[in-house]
């Protein structure tokens, strides 16, 4: 094993809409320029990785204040107060576990469709998959009031004798949400092995070796190695397969079942499937377009990959806009006062009107300029929908949550909903704590999955054999 | 290249994994197992008291009635503590020189109540009532144990949650005909559930276990 800094003899040059992979690349290319992102010297490390981690880590400690004076205080920090109970919490918890969704279906879905242009976006996205789970299970534990006690949520022998009420969808929840978290732990894991063990070999300190040796868990490449490491992959995308549709139709569960107005809709689990896919995939282009400029991965993450995501989100898009329509239309069409009021309230006559003239222009307006070409191949321009996307889907769970809970049917209990500087600390703090694991996800793992590039450069040399896709 | 892990590391590998999962189901297991046990619950460990009190020889030797000393019992949520002047109209005229009992007549003396450590003492979000379950057919001896069997006298129940519902839940396992209620040797009949049934209906026992029933 030679110990120098492997020199990489592709060049960084998109090979256009056409190509998943750059010209000039073999195995060992490809090897050396996913790895090296890992094993590049600290300090040529590029400036902005160190300026965006600087930047999560400061929001990660401002999280930590905020949860501190959380539990010293509790919930009454925050802005919920009856009958919005749910506030800032609610909004990023679905917030969060959307956005994780589009790992999934990239991994999983994808991979069952053998689409060529997952491959170099999978493990990234899992990951973010990962973080955004994490962040997102953090806000029903901080909304509890009394944390401590999460533990409460799981059915266990206890001394009360008392389950959680299995009738509830809070409790689906529970279920839905760790399912989630477990499958895309494993899948994530499975999937890097490989490269763990690549990692091994490449690494230069001994330290270094033993890590990434004991991660990757004795991993030799042998025949019997692959053969067993292809089911079992595709036996975890299988399962991961029903999860994309799952786990938010449990969580728009958590609205739909209950019977407000402006909740109670048997549209929810699609449409917020949708809608999780929809901001997913917004994430996966805020955080690729920036890492594949920083590391010149463009040959690597090329046009295509960027355009197929533009693609889906458009589409998800559209499914999206379809079920914003279908609110209206049944709050007009059901002919109930409670509906047509809540639907007035919510787009004219409620204070928060310009959140939904927001969330209109930021998740339907705006993404329509994806069905031009030139705007989907100017990666400035589908960054910029990206973070409009994010914030447009943040935008619609707040409008759900919160316009609803402010205007039920009891005009005596209606109340306005302010979040507070510690909502905001809150909420900036998880988006610090995501940014800070991306980063160091990206520094210290292979961010694009080597081997299964490695596959994309034997297809793309020989043509003429049948595609090696997992578990054929 | 050398390897960079020994041999042994397959077999640490294998050991880890096991250690995992032995150890987290253990730990589990134990602290249920705490959570039982009487170093948490204290069931079946004597608390110390200023005077050593048998209940014992009160209730099996000299045949005093429970409500002679907790006397509110039918009638209150608390079923009473006796005065020292009730110690003191047996104790006026017995054992009066024992060096045991000074602390009864020193209360007397300056009629300062005996700080007697509670035994069973539920939490204060609690609310508990004496009177309704005696009125409703349930034993001292249900809750309490062989109270006259106890020389010092300790909990013979956990008072968990668990327990309190266990019975709640079905009343019928547990209630007795009124007139057994303050019978220390009272054995449930080979038809308990049938006997409890039909008390239950007699009694109009309801099975309460809404929250509010007890956490008002």
């Amino acid at each position: 094993m030679d110990t120098e800094q492997p020199t990489t003899t592709a060049v960084s040059i998109d090979p256009g809409p056409a190509k998943v992979l750059g010209p000039g690349h073999d195995y060992g290319t490809v090897t050396d320029k996913i790895g090296g992102v890992v094993f590049m010297p600290f300090t040529k490390t590029p400036r902005q990785m160190f300026i965006g981690f600087a930047c999560g880590f400061v929001l990660v400690n401002i999280f930590l204040v905020a949860v501190t004076w959380l539990f010293i205080r509790g919930v009454g920090v925050w802005g919920i107060r009856i009958p919005i109970a749910w506030g800032f919490a609610i909004v990023n918890f679905v917030w969060w576990i959307g956005i994780g969704h589009a790992g999934t279906l990239i991994s999983a879905i994808l991979l069952l469709l053998k689409q060529d242009w997952r491959t170099s976006i999978n493990r990234f996205s899992e990951a973010m998959t990962l973080f955004a789970v994490a962040c997102a299970g953090m806000f029903p534990i901080l909304h509890l009031g009394r944390p401590w006690l999460a533990y409460w949520l799981v059915p266990y022998p206890n001394t009360m004798w008392l389950w959680p009420q299995p009738r509830s969808p809070l409790i689906w929840d529970v279920f839905a949400v760790s399912t989630y978290a477990t499958v895309s732990l494993l899948f994530w894991f499975t999937g890097l092995i490989p490269d763990l063990a690549t990692m091994r070999d490449k690494a230069r300190g001994p330290v270094g070796r033993k890590i990434y040796g004991v991660l990757a868990m004795g991993w030799r490449g042998s025949a019997r190695h692959w053969s067993r490491y292809q089911k079992a992959y595709l036996l975890l995308a299988g399962l991961s397969t029903p999860l994309v549709v799952s786990v938010h139709s449990v969580v728009s569960f958590d609205f739909a079942i209950a019977i407000l107005p402006g909740w109670h809709t048997t549209i929810f689990p699609p449409y917020f499937v949708a809608g999780a896919i929809y901001s997913g995939f917004a994430m996966v282009l805020s955080l690729a377009i920036p890492v594949r400029r920083w590391y010149h991965l463009e040959d690597l993450i090329t046009m295509r990959h960027i355009e197929c995501m533009a693609k889906v989100m458009l589409g998800t898009g559209l499914i999206v806009a379809y079920g914003y329509g279908m609110e209206a239309f049944i709050a007009w069409y059901s002919g109930n006062q409670y509906e047509r009021f809540m639907y007035m309230n919510r787009a004219w006559l409620g204070h928060y009107w310009w959140t939904f003239a927001l969330l209109i222009t930021c998740n339907i307006l705006i993404p329509q300029a994806l069905w031009s070409r030139r705007v989907r191949m100017n990666v400035g321009a589908v960054f910029v929908i990206s973070l409009v996307v994010n914030v447009g889907m943040w935008l619609e769970r707040f409008v759900i949550v919160v316009t609803s809970l402010e205007r039920d049917f009891l005009s005596s209990s209606w109340n306005r909903y302010y979040p507070t500087v510690w909502d905001w600390a809150t909420y900036f703090g998880t988006i610090g704590v995501f940014l800070s694991l991306m980063f160091l996800f990206i520094r210290g793992l292979p961010a694009i999955s080597i081997f299964e590039m490695r596959e994309v450069v034997h297809q793309l040399t020989h043509p003429e054999e049948p595609s090696p896709a997992h578990g054929d | 290249m050398a390897q960079i892990f020994h041999r042994s590391a397959n077999s640490l590998a294998n050991i880890t994994i096991a250690a995992v999962i032995l150890g987290i189901g253990g730990l589990l297991w134990a602290s249920y197992r705490i959570d039982q046990g009487s170093f948490i619950t204290e069931v079946g460990i004597a608390r110390q008291q200023p005077v050593p009190f048998s209940h014992k020889h009160h209730v099996t030797d000299d045949g005093i009635d429970c409500r002679y000393c907790h006397t509110s019992v039918e009638v209150s949520p608390f079923a009473g503590l006796p005065p020292t002047e009730t110690c003191m109209s047996c104790h006026s005229q017995i054992w009066t020189n024992a060096e045991m009992l000074e602390p009864v007549r020193a209360s007397y003396r300056t009629g300062q109540s005996i700080e007697w450590t509670r035994v069973y003492d539920l939490p204060d979000f609690v609310y508990f009532n004496h009177s309704i379950h005696i009125n409703k057919g349930v034993g001292c001896s249900t809750c309490h144990g062989r109270v006259d069997l106890m020389p010092l006298t300790y909990k013979a129940n956990t008072l968990y949650m668990q327990w309190c519902v266990e019975c709640h839940r079905n009343p019928a396992k547990y209630v007795r005909p009124r007139e057994e209620v303050f019978n220390m040797t009272y054995q449930a009949p080979g038809n308990q559930m049938e006997l409890g049934r039909r008390l239950v209906a007699e009694y109009k026992v309801q099975s309460l276990t809404d929250c509010v029933t007890c956490h008002r």
